[in-house]
């Protein structure tokens, strides 16, 4: 898998380098191209960060997918937060809740962490191999399963198109 | 281009309205882990949105001029990638210390997996 990882790597920095200068200056993207093969050739011939990573216009597009759905849930998440506050008295349940994710990548759980701890009333506490520990700001579900499709059904069938 | 100026304040003026949100949710919720939990959401959108409104208001063309763009979808990124993962850690962190849950708490699953030692307490040092 080295190559996926060196096409990986390069890219990642090929787009940073480009959005930080932000012009197509013939030189500029020389030097960019140097530089990023250069450090994915010393630093990331062998890593294991991209491992699970699925390369295609299939999950090209889910990409795309995925940054829409999180938007709404960051803008549902915020109107949910907004409300607790702003209305008098305290209308919550708290509870801490297991969820259990099918996700088998590092990076894949990584995201799906990151996506809960973003979504309205859901924060992950803790990690433990496929079991997520989840507080839960207004407890609908205790159930294991319950839970998984309440909390993390949407990120996680399209982050299965993203990562094996 | 004054255009792009007013909706670009009315932007940051949405972002600090948030953060104001996550400030009043800090002193309204009754223990540690719900405070953490509004105020990261809250402070994530704030500091998206204002960039978003920095971005606007820097706009002056696509290609020619200045334009803030890029690094504002970085900045963006980095916020999306550590202010999650710093929340997270703060959480677990005083969880494991034992800090007290609100009396309102229904369930606690994590406590009974501990407890019935399906998992190992990592130990404070």
């Amino acid at each position: 898998m080295k190559a996926k990882n060196l096409i990986v790597s390069f890219s990642v920095l090929m787009i940073a380098w480009l959005l930080l200068n932000w012009t197509l200056d013939p030189l500029i993207v020389a030097i960019g191209i140097g530089l990023s093969l250069l450090i994915s050739v010393l630093f990331c011939s062998k890593c294991t960060v991209f491992e699970g990573i699925k390369l295609g216009p299939k999950a090209f597009a889910y990409t795309f997918v995925y940054i829409l759905v999180f938007i709404r849930e960051l803008i549902k998440a915020n109107m949910d937060v907004t409300k607790r506050v702003l209305t008098p008295g305290l209308n919550i349940e708290p509870g801490i809740v297991k969820i259990k994710t099918n996700l088998k990548s590092k990076m894949a759980r990584l995201i799906l962490a990151n996506s809960i701890t973003l979504t309205p009333g859901t924060f992950t506490i803790h990690v433990e191999g496929e079991y997520f520990y989840i507080h839960w700001i207004s407890t609908e579900a205790v159930d294991i399963e319950e839970a998984t499709q309440k909390i993390a059904n949407t990120f996680e069938n399209i982050l299965k198109e993203l990562y094996e | 281009m004054d255009i792009f100026k007013l909706i670009g304040a009315i932007m940051l003026l949405g972002g600090s309205l948030s953060l104001l949100v996550a400030a009043i949710g800090m002193l309204k919720m009754p223990d540690v882990y719900n405070r953490v939990q509004v105020a990261t959401k809250a402070s994530t959108f704030g500091a998206i949105f204002s960039f978003l409104g920095l971005a606007i208001i820097k706009f002056e063309h696509w290609f020619t001029g200045e334009n803030w763009l890029g690094r504002v979808i970085i900045l963006i990124i980095f916020i999306y990638i550590t202010n999650p993962v710093s929340s997270h850690v703060l959480m677990r962190a005083a969880y494991f210390m034992r800090f007290p849950l609100s009396k309102l708490t229904k369930t606690d699953v994590l406590r009974d997996d501990t407890n019935s030692n399906l998992l190992k307490e990592p130990k404070n040092e």
